[in-house]
């Protein structure tokens, strides 16, 4: 309901309103801003805009090699094509032709050499898309082919890195080791990932007055696209404007890949003078974008009788294709979150960055923490099995304490720990100790398909380990009809900020949801922005709109505290109207009064994270605010003799701190996991010989589907638990830590493995466990089964 | 021309690309984008738009397509849905309300999709079941919500579902549709023709047949759910193609007491209706063969023409000792889908002729044998996804326990679809025990030396017919005579798919 209707309520009336709160405030369960407009299609995206009779459109010419020297380009059939308008290649920029985001090493294209198969080496515009694609297989390109790299093992062998390995050390891990009752080492290969999101990368471009770029681009980082097209068309960041309303899905893969096709649509609008889009096809993005890192696992650890970790040894191998993006940091947070849940005493952690002739991999959900973790769950199930312990009890034993056992790696104090009460709840809840008995005694009566059982923790930290990237701003005005405008610095790919950004605001003034309207994230609405990523938007976009509301709030109220002559806390903001002692005023006749007497009605915000250090050359500080904890519970089956497999059931409780929307907070921790899921199950990536990927479409890459979400799915949000940190009305972020939940799904299905042969092995299951793996794994068991029986 | 409804307004075409996709017509012609491309290879769903056409009693009937890879020709004489049309003036469809309400939609890019599919899907089913939810929706993909959601607002779609503004007009429709279908030519000339590029769309099987001699060099396309692939995904463009979609009488199909008589033009859903009933195993293996929407437009005889090694079809044909009738001009003549796939992509058929049955035999029941038919479909992702390695098993044994007949099948084995000579030639006359199966197993590698490809290696593939040949052993192991094992499905799970 509006104000302006509002309005006309008599002064009774109004006393009844103000008896209930607005119905979407903080914590409120309301549905997503958009959703009316996603489900009847008014929602728009980059490619559903209006297009400009002259706008051109954008396909890139692709490396058919891995590496090797650009010889020649020919475009003369290519330009001679009708449609075309021109081809572009390195030496038409006019500005600084490298887009890497933190360092250089990515050329928006590709000049002298290139580096991996995929790598644009040219840009066709033309009248459509159709004839820019017939004329970018007209190109011909002459590469002199030199020695790939394509095995991350490989390169770490050659020191082939794209950035200096990093060491996270505690204690003196080389003589725990020695002393060691008992260890294990062993090796893991655990997949990357393809983001998928179901919208590819898109972008267009119009050139404005004076030189200038507007750019739509569908990008978790507006503001990093606006400093490299800056870049590219060598003007000053004030000439260019990025809009982003909301992204069909990022999940990591709109952090920097989506500059390039942004950066290659302006340069071309820049040197046509025209409008451009590119949009990439599924199999381009495929191709072109980087992914989620894989990584190889080699540890060395020493433990107890009692399955208590002494000492480790941890080397991360890291694939980061051909240029460092975000590496640096990437590889810090999968050292950050080898620990996951455990207190890892006596320990060295080693990132190696390393190179290999492949898109560059990229920020993906969790960027970094699940393949620590996975390493670390691995190495749980390994002392487990070689202990014959149930794996739960093993991870108990080593979670990190809640006075003690409580500093990390990386030195800091694991404060407000959820695991030890969160894992007994879910355990109870989800009757794991029946289950296991019931499993058992199925594994023992069917010969062809097993079940497995695994629970398994999470602990993510939340911020930005690149320290300065902890702020955020935002932008409010007020109307004089009561109608607030909001923007902040986050973006909207579908997690539901810009919902929580609006009811953060609307809970500080105390007015309707419906009173507020977010237009598109804008670099001349909110300057310099961090990207959307790290789970963060809700935490610092959140706090800045709330410091801007409560700005203009506290000019409403000296305002109104001199206008009626009454104290400050007197004056109460309720459900739309404006409570002054016994008087009341609705919130737009405050507005308007405010407005007459010469009150601003607009503010900027700023927010910045504080207590959060990290010493990089130390290897050690408080990098992180504060943790999110989960817990994740999976049954699965697996069919011996296929390696097929089904998730039966999944409990989760997970920790969000106090909600700022439960409905929007269960569809993250549902979504997250599932993603997860698939990662570690279906979701391979092959390439060839040559380094040329051959699962480039989603008739070949499997993502999840319907059916296969657990048969039972349990989600519950840990209650009461607020964020001791002072955090946006004590949330907790979600965006990141329910992904790896799904580790217990991987956890499960080894525990199947390990019925193969009485518990007695533990299997050795590569990530992803695809049906494949399974029945390799299942083969190893029955064969150390065997072995076992000879013995005996 | 083509003529077709766009929500209720009637459409004319002629002057269009016949390889224009229904999608790029309703984004590029229409500027109706509510519709979305996530893959343009029928892969995702995004695109989901509802077909609503007249079936064979003359019902209107509602389904759901892939508009990325249905060609425009495909909607002659048929009403175009789209999101766009759902809600009414400001009141959404119930089928958006209940995403809404469950929070089906995160990004939102591809929820036009899932809106589409559940649309269709009230209109197909009464109340909420998991395993039709599951086949309306498995060809959606959502990358954000984990689907949970979307199942709840599935079920609420269709509990609560209300009369919508679709159920008054259904018979003004009809009679459009009725209307369109008499007045339209009778498929001699093209029906598209733009810039030298036609596309004709016969009426009956005489017309088709002659337009195929006719115009030799054109292609033939039925529901075009691999050859539209062609041409989103290779660039290619199609100069003249000749569509079966109106020739009736390769729709039809006919069940005598030796036969299921299957016009080569029935989709791939009806065929899994008309064989439910006979061959459980078949109809699930249809199930699983692609998405729905895939399945509503693709056609059996298609799947077989199309002669991939990996097509599922023509392992259970074979195994079923299925027959094709292949039509040229007038003339007709028999060829056993068995020896129909010469080589990759190569098939018995010659210029001009072009598949127009499929014969399936029904077994013979007998008191002296039993028989059975076991299909296994072997994939990374249980639905929508290309078999790996896909097994049609046929064995009848007799009274004494032994092999009288047996045919194993195989597909993603070898460059075609074919059976295991040796392996069936140890087996036959045997009796069916775990030693003789065992001693078959080692004939598997005499009969195929697999692939390695991102799907599956060499070895995995191997691996695996050897044990689908166990678990056939496992599930039929109570039809030999003489032994004390009960019916599989009082003692030993064997398949993955009891538990989706």
């Amino acid at each position: 309901m509006s104000n302006r209707q509002l309005d006309s309520l008599s002064h009774s009336e109004m006393l009844e309103k103000i008896r209930s709160e607005i119905s979407s405030g903080v914590g409120k369960k309301i549905a997503h801003e958009s959703a009316e407009r996603h489900v009847n299609g008014e929602a728009i995206y980059i490619d559903d805009r209006l297009e400009f009779p002259n706008q051109l459109h954008l396909y890139p010419v692709l490396s058919e090699v891995a590496h090797g020297l650009i010889k020649n380009i020919e475009l003369q059939q290519c330009s001679a094509l009708a449609g075309v308008e021109r081809v572009f290649v390195a030496a038409d920029i006019p500005g600084d032709a490298d887009i890497g985001p933190v360092l250089p090493g990515d050329p928006l294209l590709a000049d002298e050499k290139v580096q991996y198969v995929g790598q644009v080496i040219a840009v066709v515009a033309a009248s459509s898309m159709e004839i820019a694609r017939r004329g970018a297989s007209l190109v011909k390109v002459e590469i002199e082919e030199l020695p790939a790299i394509l095995d991350v093992v490989q390169a770490h062998a050659l020191q082939h890195y794209v950035m200096d390995p990093h060491r996270h050390s505690i204690g003196n891990a080389e003589a725990a080791l020695a002393k060691a009752p008992n260890k294990l080492s062993g090796e893991l290969h655990i997949g990357g990932q393809e983001h998928f999101y179901l919208e590819t990368q898109i972008c267009s471009t119009v050139p404005t007055e004076e030189g200038g770029m507007l750019v739509f681009a569908s990008t978790q980082h507006p503001s990093e696209v606006q400093k490299l097209v800056a870049q590219v068309i060598d003007v000053p960041l004030n000439k260019v404007m990025v809009d982003m309303r909301r992204m069909g899905g990022g999940f990591g893969g709109k952090e920097t890949q989506a500059a390039q096709p942004a950066c290659l649509a302006a340069l071309v609008s820049k040197l046509t003078g025209k409008p451009c889009k590119m949009r990439l096809s599924r199999e381009l993005d495929m191709r072109m974008t980087g992914k989620r890192h894989p990584f190889v696992v080699q540890f060395e650890v020493g433990f107890t009788d009692q399955g208590l970790l002494a000492g480790l040894k941890l080397d991360l191998l890291a694939d980061c294709g051909y240029s460092p993006d975000l590496s640096g940091s990437i590889v810090d947070r999968a050292m950050f979150h080898s620990d996951n849940a455990y207190y890892l005493g006596n320990a060295d952690i080693t990132g190696y960055r390393c190179k290999t002739h492949r898109a560059s991999n990229t920020a993906y959900r969790g960027f970094g923490g699940p393949q620590g973790m996975v390493a670390i769950e691995n190495i749980m199930d390994q002392i487990a099995g070689s202990l014959q312990l149930d794996p739960l009890s093993v991870r108990k034993l080593n979670y990190y304490g809640i006075d003690e056992r409580n500093i990390t790696h990386y030195g800091q104090t694991v404060t407000g720990n959820l695991l030890a009460e969160m894992t007994a709840e879910l355990e109870q809840s989800c009757e794991y100790s029946a289950r296991r008995q019931q499993i058992a005694l199925f594994n023992r009566q069917q010969p062809v398909m097993k079940k497995g059982l695994a629970l398994t923790p999470v602990k993510f930290g939340i911020s930005f380990t690149a320290t300065f990237l902890n702020q955020a701003g935002a932008l409010v005005h007020i109307y004089t009809d009561g109608s607030i405008h909001l923007n902040h610095g986050g973006t909207e790919m579908g997690q539901g900020l810009n919902t929580k950004v609006a009811q953060i605001v609307a809970e500080e003034f105390q007015v309707d949801i419906d009173n507020i309207y977010m237009s598109a994230t804008n670099t001349d609405k909110v300057p310099n922005t961090s990207p959307t990523a790290a789970s963060s938007g809700a935490d610092l976009n959140g706090k800045a709109a709330q410091n801007a509301a409560r700005i203009i709030k506290a000019r409403l109220l000296e305002f109104a505290a001199k206008e009626y002559q009454l104290p400050v806390e007197q004056i109460t903001f309720v459900n739309n109207h404006v409570k002054l002692a016994d008087r009341v005023i609705s919130f737009t006749q405050l507005v308007q009064q405010a407005y007459f007497a010469q009150v601003s009605l607009s503010s900027t915000g700023f927010y910045r994270t504080p207590k959060i250090f990290y010493d990089r050359d130390a290897a050690s500080g408080t990098p992180f605010y504060y943790y999110s904890f989960g817990m994740a519970c999976s049954e699965v089956i697996i069919d011996t003799l296929t390696g097929e497999y089904k998730v039966l059931r999944t409990d989760i409780l997970h920790d969000v701190g106090d909600s700022l929307n439960p409905r929007i907070d269960i569809g993250q921790v549902e979504g997250g996991f599932i993603q997860g899921m698939g990662w570690m199950t279906t979701e391979e990536l092959v390439w060839s010989d040559t380094g040329k990927l051959l699962t480039s479409n989603p008739m070949s890459y499997k993502i999840p589907a319907i059916t296969d979400i657990p048969n039972d799915f349990r989600v519950k949000l840990l209650e009461n638990r607020k964020n001791p940190e002072d955090t946006v009305f004590h949330s907790k972020a979600v965006g990141e830590p329910p992904f790896m939940l799904a580790i217990s799904v991987w956890c499960a299905l080894k525990d199947a493995l390990s019925s193969i042969a009485d518990y007695k092995h533990q299997p050795v299951l590569n990530s992803p466990a695809t049906p494949e793996a399974v029945l390799w794994a299942v083969q190893k068991m029955r064969k150390q089964s065997a072995d076992d029986h000879c013995e005996h | 021309m083509i003529e077709f409804l766009l929500h209720n307004d009637r459409v004319q075409l002629q002057d269009i690309n016949p390889n224009t996709t229904v999608l790029q017509y309703l984004r590029e012609h229409r500027q109706l984008t509510g519709t979305k491309e996530g893959c343009a290879s029928g892969d995702c769903g995004a695109c989901t738009v509802v077909i609503a056409q007249l079936d064979e009693q003359n019902q209107l009937c509602y389904q759901s397509i892939n508009a990325c890879i249905t060609l425009i020709s495909a909607l002659d004489g048929k009403q175009l849905i789209s999101v766009e049309d759902l809600q009414q003036q400001q009141q959404l469809h119930s089928a958006q309300q209940a995403m809404v309400d469950c929070d089906g939609s995160q990004c939102g890019f591809c929820t036009p999709g899932f809106v589409m599919s559940l649309f269709a899907l009230q209109k197909n089913c009464s109340s909420y079941d998991k395993h039709k939810v599951q086949q309306a929706l498995a060809g959606n993909l959502c990358r954000c919500t984990g689907y949970r959601a979307i199942d709840r607002a599935a079920a609420q779609a269709l509990n609560d579902k209300v009369v919508d503004h679709f159920d008054p007009l259904v018979s003004s429709t009809s009679k459009e549709l009725r209307e369109i279908k008499s007045s339209a030519a009778d498929g001699s000339h093209a029906a598209l023709n733009y810039q030298q590029q036609l596309s004709h769309i016969p009426k009956d099987v005489a017309s088709l047949a002659q337009l195929l001699i006719d115009y030799p060099q054109a292609t033939l396309i039925a529901g075009g759910t691999d050859l539209a692939v062609e041409i989103t995904q290779r660039a290619a463009q199609f100069s003249h193609l000749i569509s079966v979609q109106q020739v009736s009488q390769l729709q039809e199909y006919r069940i005598t007491d030796r036969h299921i008589e299957i016009g080569a033009a029935l989709s791939l859903h009806q065929c899994q209706q008309l064989l439910a009933p006979y061959f459980s195993d078949f109809s699930e293996l249809l199930e699983r063969f692609a998405s729905l929407q895939i399945r509503n437009q693709g056609t059996l005889g298609g799947n077989i023409a199309n002669a991939s090694p990996i097509g599922d079809a023509p392992p259970a044909l074979i195994a079923l000792d299925a027959t094709l009738v292949l039509r040229l001009g007038a003339d007709s003549r028999e060829v056993a889908v068995a020896d129909f796939f010469l080589d990759y992509r190569k098939t018995a058929l010659q210029p001009s002729e072009f598949i127009e049955k499929i014969l399936i035999p029904l077994p013979v029941q007998a008191l002296d044998s039993q028989w059975a038919l076991k299909i296994y479909k072997v994939t990374k992702r249980f639905d929508d996804d290309i078999s790996a390695i896909c097994a049609a098993n046929f064995v009848r044994l007799n009274n004494r326990g032994e092999v009288v007949a047996i045919r194993l099948a195989y597909g993603g084995m070898a460059a075609v679809a074919k059976r295991a000579s040796n392996t069936e030639a140890s087996l036959l006359g045997q009796i069916w025990s775990h030693a003789n199966i065992e001693k078959a197993v080692t004939c598997l590698s005499k009969d195929f030396q697999p692939l390695s490809d991102f799907r599956a290696s060499s070895d995995y593939r191997l691996l695996v017919a050897e044990n689908l040949l166990r678990k056939l052993y496992i599930e039929t192991q109570h039809m030999s005579a003489g032994s004390s094992q009960p019916a599989p499905s009082q003692s030993i799970q064997t398949r993955i798919s009891d538990y989706v």
